[in-house]
């Protein structure tokens, strides 16, 4: 065996690396010394996040474990980029961890959340169909567990099983996809299915297998006819679960589709996932918007919000070119930072405060003027407005849209509905920051300052809409990188 | 008699649509359960037939079973583990009782 193979995996030994420190530290260190786990985790982590940055790490594309792992410098930079997004999480989660209940299992969350992050590498660098439902499976079951986490609140147990039953039921859907292909190709790896399809005619039962792995896809990433499960979850799920569910797994999805879509099933089908792609974005949007309207509850709402921005991000692959894969990537940067420091506001709030109704923010405003400032960035974020780093996402995964090999008429009509639904979406963000700065309120949240760690999680996420808005450098970097 | 593909895949097929039945008409987790359990089986008898009549060179299939099995396993750990505590807290594992967060 070829040892020098596990240099190409060096990101997942890292992770692994971070993994077994926070286990062990979690196991053998006294009782008094737990108190620091979250603050150890996330510098352990930090230092792991800048080490994916600054190390000489894969030049080019690599291969272990006979081509079923793959790894490129574009999945290098998705991995970084979901790394950013975890270590914001994990500090936002610090003082969460903190409180009573939690604070004794406050260990498992950190190591769930580290493994759940290690399935998501695996799903993304895989070049083999097993390996993938290994690392889907890594990915999707830890975060179940995780959504249980408020063990005496019966929302968590609920949304814990709602989760966890649609995913089941989706990736064995999904795996039955998955054999009707074996079926046809005779092998599981990405590129022999792509030459097994080349040499063979259009085949009905590839047709029917592609549309089983959509919808497990779809699942996972919440697209429209299989969205049912998102907003309970999400409302269910302890605040730190949910953002960490609405950012990073889903990315991680997005990517894999990208790559299962493009490398396995190749151009030869592309007809046939095209229009079913056009389908699911379009229904994903409109429902995903509409229904975002009707919220009151702020963790409902980021669920629809979430839900339409999935079928955003599902507009990079319809391109089927380079700046699509730079633009799917640059939109998962953006919608980690802008999600994310909506998540912030909520979670400190409700640590604060205990409140997580539209109605309560009323006059946030006048009594927690940072607060509703940052929430109104990420909002501004979200919907898109032009100096904001959303705005620039949104159109660089138009643009790249239309800029495939295969512009028809249904490409237009299909990104004319994405950008109607944009001004729609205005409408329910704009909500949001009408009740922090327009209405009034009797009861307003009464001012409190936020923790520290709640605070850095904020100005990083802010710094990032600010920055990512303005500075072109780092969508031109990801843009290189993909070329 | 010939024992052909197809003795195989009819089985499998039969199985992996009660599955879905059972998930959608059952009202008791546990039921789910046992239906998703049989979906992911007849997933995995198709991965063995397959390979064993299609491609009897290779083992890819049959390694895909044995995976298929374990991740089952874990899943269905996982999901009793989660349905005990749901009836610890509301004595029931009814899903219709299921229904506090809605729309």
């Amino acid at each position: 065996m070829d040892y020098s193979q596990f240099l190409a995996m060096k990101q997942e030994i890292g992770l692994l690396i971070v993994f077994l420190l926070v286990f062990l530290y979690d196991t053998f260190f006294s009782k008094k010394a737990q108190g620091a786990l979250p603050v150890v985790t996330c510098v352990v982590f930090a230092l792991y996040t800048l080490f994916g940055f600054i190390c000489p790490c894969v030049k080019e594309s690599a291969t272990a474990f006979g081509g079923m792992y793959f790894t490129s410098p574009v999945l290098v930079a998705i991995k970084n980029i979901l790394n950013v997004g975890a270590l914001i999480v994990m500090i936002q989660a610090v003082n969460w961890a903190d409180t009573d209940f939690i604070k004794v299992r406050r260990g498992e969350f950190y190591e769930l959340m580290l493994l759940t992050l290690f399935g998501m590498y695996l799903m993304m660098s895989s070049n083999h169909f097993l390996v993938f439902v290994i690392g889907l499976e890594t990915a999707s079951l830890p975060l179940a567990a995780m959504v249980a986490f408020n063990k005496n609140h019966f929302e968590s147990h609920e949304a814990a099983v709602k989760y966890l039953l649609t995913a089941v039921f989706s990736s064995a859907i999904m795996l039955m996809g998955l054999s009707l292909v074996y079926a046809t190709a005779g092998t599981l790896y990405y590129d022999g299915i792509f030459i097994a399809m080349i040499y063979s005619d259009i085949n009905v039962m590839v047709v029917v297998a592609l549309a089983f792995v959509m919808a497990g896809f779809g699942f996972k990433l919440s697209l429209v006819p299989f969205h049912l499960w998102t907003a309970d979850v999400y409302q269910g799920a302890p605040t730190p679960v949910t953002s960490y569910l609405s950012v990073i797994s889903k990315g991680s999805a997005a990517f894999a589709f990208l790559v299962v879509l493009t490398q396995a099933f190749g151009f030869l089908y592309a007809d046939a996932w095209e229009w079913m792609l056009y389908a699911l974005i379009i229904l994903t949007i409109t429902v995903g918007n509409l229904f975002a309207m009707r919220q009151r509850n702020m963790k409902r709402f980021l669920a629809f919000s979430s839900i339409s921005q999935a079928g955003y991000i599902m507009l990079a692959i319809v391109g089927l070119n380079e700046m699509g894969v730079s633009a799917l990537m640059f939109y998962v940067l953006v919608y980690i930072f802008s999600n994310l420091a909506a998540f912030g506001v909520i979670g400190s709030i409700e640590h604060a405060a205990g409140k997580v109704d539209m109605d309560d923010y009323n006059g946030l405003y006048k009594t927690n003027p940072r607060l509703a400032v940052t929430m109104m960035l990420a909002m501004f974020s979200l919907a898109g407005i032009p100096p904001f780093a959303g705005f620039f996402s949104k159109f660089f995964v138009f643009t790249s849209a239309l800029s495939g090999p295969g512009t028809g008429a249904a490409l237009y009509v299909l990104v004319l509905i994405a950008l109607i639904n944009t001004i729609i979406s205005l409408y329910y963000y704009l909500l949001v920051v009408k009740a922090m700065f327009i209405n009034d309120s009797e009861t307003p949240i009464a001012t409190f300052r936020s923790t520290f760690a709640q605070r850095l999680g904020m100005w990083v996420c802010t710094a990032g809409i600010l920055g990512l808005g303005i500075v072109s450098y780092f969508y031109d970097y990801l843009l290189t990188v993909v070329e | 008699m010939d024992i052909t593909l197809i003795y195989y895949l009819v089985p499998s097929l039969v199985m992996f649509c009660c599955g879905v039945y059972g998930f959608l008409t059952r009202r008791n987790m546990i039921a789910m359960l046992i239906s998703l359990e049989l979906m992911l089986n007849a997933v995995d008898i198709n991965f063995v037939v397959f390979n064993r009549y299609l491609f009897p060179g290779t083992m890819e299939g049959m390694m895909f079973t044995l995976f298929g099995i374990a991740i089952a396993a874990a899943e269905t750990a996982l999901a009793i583990a989660i349905i005990i505590n749901l009836f610890r807290v509301s004595k029931n594992i009814d899903v219709r009782a299921v229904t506090e967060m809605k729309f």
